[in-house]
């Protein structure tokens, strides 16, 4: 693997075999010193073109806690103030001696196009509407490691709540959960949904009440609220009727349903109940189990040979 | 001053209207002074395995001078189209300043005169500075030599305008072009608005966008009467609904470009700018559709749209590069890749219909025969060559064909009887 930066690019198998690997990374970070020498030398640059905390502190803790460096860029204090084109900062961070880019953009292919400029690993970390790959390798790893069966998500029915359209979160997750033999049920209003969505592999419901009793897990997407003001698409109230999570759906989830959101949560908007209130949420386990998985990916990419255990001191 | 030297083309195949047949072809100045056997000249130029035709003539070329020298110039862009076996271009008027007045058009025009290797046809704006709202003075311009108008690179939004605009350019013999997108759909869009754009998660350009304009203005040309040339169709839907109006007898022309019949939206999966055009690559249905349109007359021309930007606004992010693609290059030997067709078809498409839109008919797409002016293009199908970027004569490198093997190639171009492309060489 030399990049990472679409789950279309992943077998099952190779995802599979990344989540065995983040059961590795799990283990290291539930150690009193949560941190192995397995990257030591190499450096990390996190070039954040569009803002974001938890993904780029979950990244950097991943790469601190293999002991890289961490070289930190973000657009808003940087050169690309002053006009500096995408390929002169990369081009320019990469003669720093960098050996992988962790990219974030708000223009969906900006990780892919980055590749022609560096000899250097690519880690897509959100670019536009198109892919959030870890995102989507986290989310499967809470699941199945939720649910026990680490190879499959055969019979499971996951509903993927708010607006599809816009989400890169969503582009990766349907692509890997039905991979993974998931159904994959989508909730949202026609003009949230995108255009082609019948050359997906998935159903549609037209409001979470439809589907709320007996999903395995509910994934709840974060509501812009521009978004709606942008595009006039539906009333807020209108949402939040059909589309938010109350108390009274959290309260028909099934006892063994999960409860999951990427972040950052709308409380109000499509979270109108309190999640830390609902047995089944999972949203704090998933940004733990966030480093773990970008751990394993960024070890993935930069480990070399020696065989992941072992480097990993996983006798320690 | 040297004696005049006569050029032998021999040993090709000439395409004319009414004939393909086997003939040496002698040019002497500007002329053709004979078409017959064993023709002796004092040049030969090798024309075996080869047709010889009237020179292509291209609808639709962006020189980018004035205003965008640093993408392409008068001269980089002539050399080009002679490469391409062209003999004339229409030069698109979304210049800096725009073709919309006398001062710039004759500019480009003498700038065509100046590089003298091809010619250099400027068009004219619909409306002033491209703005979709005055009209600009279309007999002011056609005394000028223009025939065509165009805001190319958006449509006339406004009804009204355009049907006053259609009025006018009656009144002044002259065609208008339209591009044809409601801009109010297609705000931000990044390519065709289907399964692998909603894949890839940019916004999409919809297929409607372009038919809703293509049926608004037929029914704007059966309402005035004046002639309309539609640019670049792209859809399926706008092929059919040009076909049915040429059946009601509208005087409408259609043209589409080599790239809308070879290449796929699916290209985008790379998010390489390079793929990223206006109107977008569409699907495989939208292809069969055009290529059934170019093969019963629905679509008179191919046009190129070339369309050079600088290398660095193609290094943007997909959503912020400019669209476009080179084609002058390109053209013949990617429609005879993606199509089998004979070579009259090939003529007609690419130089006998689109002189005759653009009105450059006196000079241009003419037959093989004596006393013809001598703009002839000797071109081959058969020749397999690979498309790379650094060898092309355009100043920007924007083309989404490199690395591709192609099949059909020009051999020589002749611009008023000197020679300026000679066995795939520019001679200057």
């Amino acid at each position: 693997m030399k990049h990472f930066l679409s789950t279309h690019d992943l077998s099952v198998d190779e995802i599979v075999q990344l989540l065995e690997l983040a059961d590795h990374m799990a283990e290291i970070n539930s150690r009193a010193v949560p941190k192995v020498p397995a990257l030591r030398g190499k450096t990390i640059a996190s070039v954040f073109f569009e803002d974001s905390t938890r993904t780029r502190l979950s990244f950097e803790t991943a790469a601190k806690r293999l002991s890289a460096e961490v070289m930190t860029f973000s657009a808003s204090t940087s050169s690309v103030n002053k006009g500096e084109s995408l390929r002169d900062t990369i081009e320019t961070l990469g003669a720093m001696g960098v050996h992988a880019f962790v990219v974030r953009h708000k223009s969906s292919g900006v990780p892919k196009q980055i590749t022609q400029w560096t000899n250097a690993a690519v880690v897509n970390a959100g670019d536009g509407w198109h892919q959030h790959p870890t995102q989507a390798m986290l989310d499967a790893y809470t699941i199945t490691r939720n649910f026990g069966d680490k190879e499959s998500m055969a019979g499971r029915t996951i509903a993927i709540v708010g607006d599809i359209k816009h989400s890169r979160v969503a582009r990766s997750n349907i692509d890997v959960f039905t991979r993974m033999g998931a159904t994959v049920v989508l909730v949202a209003p026609d003009a949230l949904l995108p255009s082609s969505i019948e050359t997906w592999n998935v159903s549609t419901a037209s409001s979470i009440d439809e589907v709320v009793g007996h999903v395995d897990v509910l994934y709840m997407l974060r509501m812009q609220r521009e978004r709606m003001d942008e595009s006039l698409i539906i009333s807020m109230k209108e949402y939040t009727d059909l589309y938010a999570l109350t108390e009274k759906r959290a309260a028909r989830l099934a006892p063994h349903a999960l409860l999951m959101h990427p972040g950052p949560i709308n409380r109000g908007v499509e979270m109108q109940v309190d999640p830390s209130e609902v047995p089944g949420s999972r949203i704090l386990q998933q940004v733990a189990n966030g480093i773990s998985v970008r751990m394993a990916v960024l070890f993935s990419l930069l480990g070399g040979e020696i065989s992941p255990v072992a480097s990993l001191g996983g006798d320690a | 001053m040297s004696e005049t030297k006569s050029i032998v083309i021999r040993g090709a195949t000439v395409v004319n209207p009414d004939a393909v047949f086997e003939a040496d072809v002698r040019v002497v100045g500007a002329l053709i002074d004979a078409v017959g056997d064993a023709l002796e000249g004092d040049i030969v130029l090798e024309g075996k395995g080869c047709y010889v035709s009237s020179g292509f003539v291209d609808l639709h070329t962006h020189l980018r001078e004035p205003g965008k020298e640093e993408a392409e110039t008068i001269e980089s862009g002539s050399r080009a189209a002679a490469l391409g076996g062209y003999t004339a271009v229409v030069a698109m008027p979304n210049t800096d300043p725009a073709q919309d007045n006398v001062a710039t058009v004759r500019f480009v025009r003498e700038q065509g005169i100046k590089a003298n290797l091809c010619e250099v046809m400027p068009s004219g704006c619909i409306t002033v500075g491209r703005l979709g709202a005055e009209l600009v003075s279309y007999s002011g311009l056609a005394d000028e030599g223009v025939t065509l108008f165009t805001d190319d690179g958006s449509g006339v939004q406004d009804e009204d305008t355009m049907k006053r605009a259609l009025v006018s350019a009656r009144l002044a013999n002259v065609t208008l072009a339209q591009h044809c997108e409601v801009s109010s759909l297609t705000n931000g869009a990044v390519m065709h608005d289907g399964a692998c754009c909603s894949s890839l998660g940019v916004p999409g350009w919809p297929a409607l966008a372009e038919e809703q304009m293509v049926q608004r203005d037929i029914d704007l040309v059966r309402a005035t009467g004046a002639k309309m040339h539609f640019l670049h169709l792209s859809t399926q839907g706008s092929v059919q609904l040009v076909r049915d109006a040429k059946a009601e007898g509208l005087p409408i022309t259609a043209e589409v470009t080599p790239h809308h019949l070879s290449l796929l939206d699916e290209l985008l999966t790379s998010f390489d700018p390079n793929f990223k055009v206006n109107p977008p690559l569409r699907t495989a249905a939208d292809i069969t559709a055009l290529k059934d349109g170019v093969l019963d007359g629905t679509i008179d021309a191919i046009a190129t749209d070339h369309a050079p930007h600088a290398g660095h606004t193609k290094e943007q992010p997909l959503d912020q590069a400019p669209p476009g693609m080179l084609g002058l290059e390109t053209a013949l030997a990617v429609v005879n890749t993606a199509m089998e067709l004979d070579a009259r078809k090939i003529v007609e498409l690419m130089s006998w219909n689109p002189a005759r839109i653009a009105g450059l008919d006196m000079r241009h797409g003419r037959a093989i025969a004596v006393g013809e002016p001598a703009n002839i293009c000797v071109w081959n199908t058969a020749e397999v060559w690979e498309v790379s970027r650094e060898g092309l004569a355009s100043k920007s490198k924007n083309t989404p064909y490199h690395g591709m093997n192609v099949r059909g190639r020009v051999r020589h171009t002749l611009f008023n009887g000197q020679i300026v492309v000679n066995e795939g060489k520019a001679t200057r």
